[in-house]
C-alpha cells in the first residue's frame, strides 16, 4: 500500500522543505528552530523558491543550510547578515527573506547592522538563535550571557546582558517576539505570523547550547527555560478568518490580529491583560521579566507595518533583477543632452 | 623652459593663452563660484585650461587655493610656480607671493597688508575691494561672496577676458535664476570697469579667444563616473559618505530620477541607498550583486579598509560588484582633501588569503565615464569585484575633457541563467566550470526552478556550493578562480602609448590623473635631448602591450604619486623578466604631479647613467 504523504496547498510535501543534514551537536536548540522553520514555511504553503536564507557566522548561521534546500542561501560574514539582506531585498521583492543570526552575530559584532536594518525596515524575518555563548569557538561569554554566569574556560561573567528584544523595540521594529527552543508549538506560530508580515520581524529564540551553556542555572538552558517560561499569550495562526477555531476561547479572552497577507493571529490571554500593541507595556514586560527572573515569551510587540525600504523606492512590479537590458540603459539622445549642458 | 613662462619679457611682448593663475581665498567664503566663472570663461574662449582646487579638510575659515592653468599648447598639468597671484587672504598673502617669478603678476585686495617682494620683478595691481563694495547694495551675509565677484571683473579685464564672455558664463551658471545672474554680473562689471579705467596694463599675459572647443565638455571625474554607471545599467549603489568619493554618489543621486525611470512603467530602476558604514555599504552592494543586480559602491582609502572583508567574500563567492576608490592621501585618515595614488598595492590583493583583483585606472574624465559602464560589464562577465581607481584630482576637479561617448557595446550580463536555460544543463553546479574558461553559470534569487538554488558561502565549498574541507577541492576551487581571472585581461582597456617623435630607448610610465603632466614631461625631456616613449597603464593585471612596451625600452621610469613606487613594484612582479628595466620615480605630498619635477627627476637619474636600482 502506498504511504500517504501529506501535501500543502501548493502540492509540496514537508520533505520538499528539508535542508542538508545538521552538523550541530545532538540536542542543539538550533535544530528545533530549523525544524520549525521548515514546518512553518510548509504549512503556509510558501514555495521554497520564494524564500532566501541569509546568515552570518556561528553555529546559528551554519544552520541556514539545514532547512529549505530549495531556497537560495548566503552564509556571509560575522555580524554582516543584515547588510547582505539589505542589498539582496531589491533583487526581487517577492522573495521572503529569512535572516538567521545568533547572539554573538547580532548582539556583539553586528549590533549596528541589526539596529539599522530595523530602522530601514528591510522586510525580513530576523531570527536570533540566542544561546548566550559562543559555541563555534567553544564556549566564550556573549553579550546576552547573564551576569554571574559561570562557564568552564571563562570563569564568571562580570557584565550584564543585553536584551535583543529591547534593542529591536527601541530601534522601531514593528514585530518583536521571544520564544524558546523548548516550546516549539509557540515558536512555529510566531514564525508563521512573522512570515505573514511584510516588514522586519524580529524573533529572539532562546536556544540552548547543550555543549557549553546548558547548566540548570543558566538563563539560556533548557531546564531554566522550562521552569521559568511564562508565555504572555497562547498563539495560533490561521490562514483566514473562516479557519479560526474559537471553541477553546472564552468570549473576551482573546484578540485577533490581522496580518498583511490577510491571515490572522489569535492571541489568547493567559493571566493578565497584556496589550502587544503598547510599546511601553512591551518595554515594561522585558524590564520586569529580567528583574524578577521569569522568561516572558510570545508576541511582545506588534504595530502597523511602516512602508518597507523597497516601497520607498517606487520600483516596477517586475523584479529589478529580471529587467531587460533595454530598460537599464538611458537613450543616446539623453547623453547628447547631458554633453550639451557641460560647459 | 621647464615651466611655461619664466623669462622676463620686455615692452609690449605678449604671452598669449599661457598663464597660471592662483586665486588665494578663505574657504567657505563663496569663492568657488567666482573661481568657476573665471575658469569657465576661459573654456568659453576656446582655451585649453585646467582648474585645480587645493582645499583644506574644513568647512569655513581656512586657506584655499584655486589654480587655473591656461595653455595654448594644451599642457594642463599642475605647475609649481604661479604667473598670477590673486591674493584675497591675509593669512597666506606673504607666502602666496613667493610662488611668483620674475615677470609675475600680483593682484591683491588693498585692505590687506601689502607683501614684500624680494629679488624679483613683479607687476602689482592693488584691488580696492572694500572701497568698491561701498557702491554695492549687498546684504550683509553676502558681502564676502560679492567681494569675490569683484576680483573676477578686475582680473578678467586685466587678462583681457571679454566682458560679454564673463556675462555669458554668469548667465549659464545661474541659468535658472536670472535676477541672481544679473546682480552677480553687475558686481563683476563694477570690477571690470574699475580695472578698465584705473589699471594700466603692465604685464605680458593675454588671453585671446580661439575657435570653440566643440569636441570638449567641462566636468569632473566623479560626475563622469556616476553617469557612466547610470548608462551602464547600475541598479544598486550602497554607500557611505567619504571625501573625495561622496560627490560621485551625489552626482548619481542628482541624475538618477531623470535618467533611470523604466521606459515601460515610469518606475525607478536604480536604487541608491546610504547605509550605516562602509561595512554595510560593501555588504549591501555585494548582496545586490549576488541577487542579480548591477551593483556598485564608491569610497576612498579608509572606507576601503572597512570594505575589505566583504570584498574578500565577493571574490570567493564569485559575486559581481564594482568598487570605485577615489583616492586621497593615506595611511590612516591622512590628508582627506589631497590627492594620491597610494592605494594601488592595497587593492591589488585586497583581503586575506589568496586574492587577486582587477583594477581599471581612468586617466581622463572621459575615461571615468567609459570605465563607469565598462566596469559593470566586466564584473558580471567574470563574477568578481572590479575596482575603478580614480583620485581626488581627477574626481573632484573640473576638467576640460572629450565629450562622453555613448557605450559602443550592449550591456553584458555574463552567464546569468534563468529557468529555461537551466533546463538545458544535465548537471549544473553553481561553481562548475562547464565551458573551460573558469567562469561558471550563475543563478540568482527569483529563479523558480527547483534546481536553481544554491548556498553561497565564504567557507570551503565544492562545485555545487556544498561545504567542503577537502584539500584537493579547495585547491581546485581557488585554482579555477585564478584561471578565470587570467581570461579577464583581454577585456581590460590596454595602455595608452604616446610615442616619441624619434626612436627612443627610454620609456616613461604613469597611470591615472598624472596624464597631462606626463605628456608635458615627455615633451620637456625631448627638448632636453632625452627622447622617451610614454605609456599610461589603464588596467591591472597588465596585458601584453604593457609587457612589450617595457621590454622594448632600455629603461622605464615609472612615475606615480605615492612613497613606495607601488605601480613599479607591481609591474616588477607582473613583468618580472624585465624588472631590471624598471625605475621608480615617486612623490607624495598631496598635490598633483608636475611635469617639471618629473622631467628633472628623470634627467637626474639619466645623468647618473640611468642605473635602475
Amino acid at each position: 500500500m502506498e504511504k500517504h504523504v501529506e501535501l500543502n496547498r501548493i502540492g509540496l510535501a514537508l520533505t520538499d522543505y528539508k535542508g542538508k543534514p545538521s552538523t550541530l551537536c545532538p540536542g542543539c536548540g538550533h535544530n528545533a528552530i530549523s525544524n520549525q522553520i521548515q514546518a512553518a514555511v510548509w504549512e503556509l504553503g510558501i514555495a521554497p523558491e520564494k524564500v532566501m536564507k541569509i546568515s552570518g557566522i556561528g553555529c546559528s548561521s551554519k544552520s541556514a543550510n539545514y532547512f529549505l534546500d530549495r531556497s537560495f542561501g548566503f552564509n556571509g560574514l560575522h555580524g554582516r547578515m543584515p547588510t547582505l539582506a539589505t542589498g539582496a531585498c531589491f533583487g526581487d521583492p517577492s522573495i521572503k527573506i529569512l535572516g538567521i543570526s545568533g547572539d554573538g552575530d547580532t548582539a556583539s559584532i553586528g549590533m549596528g547592522h541589526f539596529k539599522h536594518v530595523i530602522r530601514r525596515n528591510v522586510p525580513m524575518v530576523y531570527i536570533i538563535e540566542n544561546n548566550g555563548c559562543y559555541g563555534l569557538t567553544k564556549g566564550q561569554f556573549s553579550a546576552t550571557s547573564d551576569q554571574g554566569l559561570r562557564l568552564k574556560h571563562q570563569g564568571v561573567n562580570i557584565l550584564p546582558p543585553l536584551d535583543l528584544c529591547m534593542e529591536a523595540l527601541i530601534s522601531g521594529a514593528p514585530f518583536v517576539a521571544r520564544t524558546f527552543s523548548g516550546d516549539v508549538k509557540q515558536m512555529k506560530q510566531l514564525i508563521k505570523a512573522a512570515l505573514s508580515q511584510n516588514g522586519v520581524a524580529v524573533i529572539d529564540v532562546i536556544s540552548p547550547c547543550v555543549t557549553f551553556n546548558n547548566r540548570d542555572e543558566a538563563l539560556q538552558s533548557y531546564s531554566w527555560g522550562r521552569e521559568h517560561e511564562a508565555p504572555i499569550q497562547d498563539i495560533a495562526h490561521f490562514r483566514s478568518r473562516e479557519e479560526i477555531q474559537l471553541e477553546n476561547f472564552a468570549e473576551g479572552s482573546y484578540r485577533e490580529v490581522q496580518l498583511q497577507d490577510g491571515s490572522y493571529l489569535v492571541l489568547k490571554k493567559i493571566d493578565k491583560d497584556y496589550d502587544p500593541t503598547d510599546l511601553h507595556a512591551a518595554l515594561d514586560l522585558l524590564t520586569e521579566s529580567y528583574k524578577y527572573h521569569y522568561f516572558a515569551t510570545g508576541l511582545i510587540y506588534f504595530s502597523g507595518v511602516p512602508p518597507t525600504i523597497q516601497e520607498k523606492y517606487d520600483l516596477p512590479e517586475e523584479p529589478l533583477n529580471r529587467l531587460t537590458k533595454d530598460r537599464l540603459r538611458p537613450s543616446r539622445e539623453s547623453l547628447e543632452a547631458i554633453n550639451a549642458t557641460l560647459y | 623652459m621647464l615651466d611655461s613662462t619664466q623669462k622676463l619679457l620686455q615692452g609690449d611682448e605678449r604671452i598669449v593663452n599661457e598663464v597660471c593663475v592662483a586665486i588665494c581665498t578663505v574657504n567657505g567664503s563663496g569663492s568657488a563660484t567666482a573661481n568657476s566663472i573665471l575658469y569657465r570663461s576661459l573654456f568659453r574662449m576656446g582655451i585649453l585650461t585646467s582648474g585645480k582646487n587645493i582645499f583644506p579638510s574644513n568647512i569655513k575659515g581656512l586657506p584655499t587655493w584655486f589654480v587655473i592653468r591656461a595653455s595654448a599648447r594644451g599642457y594642463t598639468g599642475r605647475i609649481a610656480h604661479d604667473d598670477v597671484v590673486v591674493a584675497m587672504n591675509s593669512a597666506t598673502i606673504h607666502k602666496d607671493v613667493t610662488y611668483l617669478q620674475d615677470g609675475g603678476v600680483l593682484f591683491y585686495a588693498d585692505h590687506l597688508e601689502k607683501p614684500e617682494i624680494k629679488d624679483k620683478e613683479v607687476i602689482v595691481y592693488p584691488m580696492p575691494i572694500k572701497t568698491l563694495m561701498k557702491q554695492v547694495d549687498a546684504p550683509r551675509n553676502l558681502q564676502t561672496y560679492m567681494e569675490n565677484m569683484l576680483y573676477v571683473g578686475i582680473v578678467g579685464q586685466v587678462l583681457r577676458i571679454p566682458e560679454e564672455i564673463l556675462k555669458a558664463t554668469i548667465e549659464h551658471q545661474f541659468q535658472s535664476k536670472p535676477t541672481v545672474a544679473e546682480s552677480n554680473f553687475n558686481i563683476v562689471k563694477l570690477g571690470f570697469q574699475y580695472a578698465l579705467e584705473n589699471l594700466e596694463k603692465k604685464d605680458h599675459f593675454y588671453l585671446e579667444q580661439l575657435p570653440e572647443l566643440s569636441d570638449y565638455i567641462l566636468t569632473d571625474g566623479n560626475n563622469a563616473g556616476a553617469l557612466g554607471a547610470l548608462y551602464g545599467g547600475l541598479q544598486f549603489c550602497g554607500w557611505y559618505p567619504i571625501t573625495p568619493a561622496t560627490s560621485l554618489v551625489e552626482s548619481a543621486i542628482d541624475q538618477v530620477d531623470k535618467l533611470r525611470k523604466d521606459p515601460q512603467t515610469g518606475k525607478n530602476t536604480c536604487v541608491i541607498l546610504q547605509v550605516e558604514d562602509e561595512l554595510a555599504a560593501a555588504g549591501a552592494t555585494l548582496g545586490a550583486g549576488w541577487a542579480g543586480l548591477r551593483a556598485m559602491t564608491a569610497t576612498s582609502g579608509p572606507g576601503l579598509s572597512l570594505m575589505t572583508e566583504n570584498i574578500g567574500l565577493a571574490y570567493f563567492t564569485e559575486a559581481p560588484m564594482v568598487i570605485w576608490n577615489v583616492q586621497r592621501v593615506g595611511p590612516s585618515t591622512g590628508l582627506p582633501t589631497r590627492t594620491a595614488q597610494g592605494d594601488l598595492s592595497m587593492i591589488y590583493t585586497l583581503g586575506h588569503g589568496d586574492t587577486q583583483h582587477v583594477i581599471l585606472i581612468p586617466g581622463t574624465v572621459t575615461e571615468c565615464f567609459e570605465f563607469g559602464w565598462r566596469s559593470l560589464d566586466i564584473a558580471e562577465k567574470y563574477q568578481t569585484p572590479i575596482f575603478v581607481l580614480s583620485d581626488l584630482d581627477l574626481g573632484m576637479n573640473t576638467w576640460v575633457t572629450k565629450r562622453f561617448e555613448y557605450p559602443n557595446q550592449p550591456i553584458e550580463r555574463g552567464k546569468i541563467i534563468w529557468e529555461e536555460k537551466l533546463e538545458e544543463f544535465k548537471d549544473w553546479g553553481r561553481y562548475k566550470d562547464l565551458d573551460g574558461d573558469g567562469i561558471p553559470y550563475r543563478t540568482v534569487i527569483g529563479n523558480l526552478s527547483p534546481k536553481a538554488a544554491y548556498f553561497a558561502r565564504g567557507t570551503g565549498h565544492d562545485e555545487y556550493g556544498n561545504y567542503s574541507e577537502d584539500p584537493e577541492n579547495w585547491s581546485d576551487m581557488l585554482g579555477r578562480i585564478g584561471r578565470k581571472l587570467e581570461g579577464v585581461v583581454k577585456d581590460l582597456p590596454g595602455p595608452v602609448i604616446r610615442r616619441s617623435k624619434v626612436e627612443a630607448d627610454i620609456g616613461i610610465i604613469g597611470m591615472g590623473s598624472t596624464h597631462d603632466a606626463m605628456i608635458e614631461a615627455q615633451d620637456i625631456l625631448a627638448e632636453k635631448g632625452v627622447n622617451a616613449d610614454y605609456m599610461r597603464v589603464r588596467a591591472l593585471p597588465a596585458n601584453s602591450a604593457v609587457r612589450e612596451f617595457i621590454a622594448s625600452h632600455a629603461r622605464n621610469y615609472v612615475v606615480e604619486l605615492n612613497r613606495d613606487g607601488q605601480l613599479e613594484q607591481i609591474l616588477s612582479l607582473e613583468v618580472s623578466e624585465y624588472s631590471e628595466k624598471l625605475i621608480s620615480i615617486s612623490v607624495i605630498g598631496g598635490l598633483p604631479l608636475t611635469a617639471a619635477w618629473t622631467a628633472e627627476s628623470i634627467l637626474a637619474k639619466e645623468k647618473k647613467g640611468g642605473k635602475t636600482r
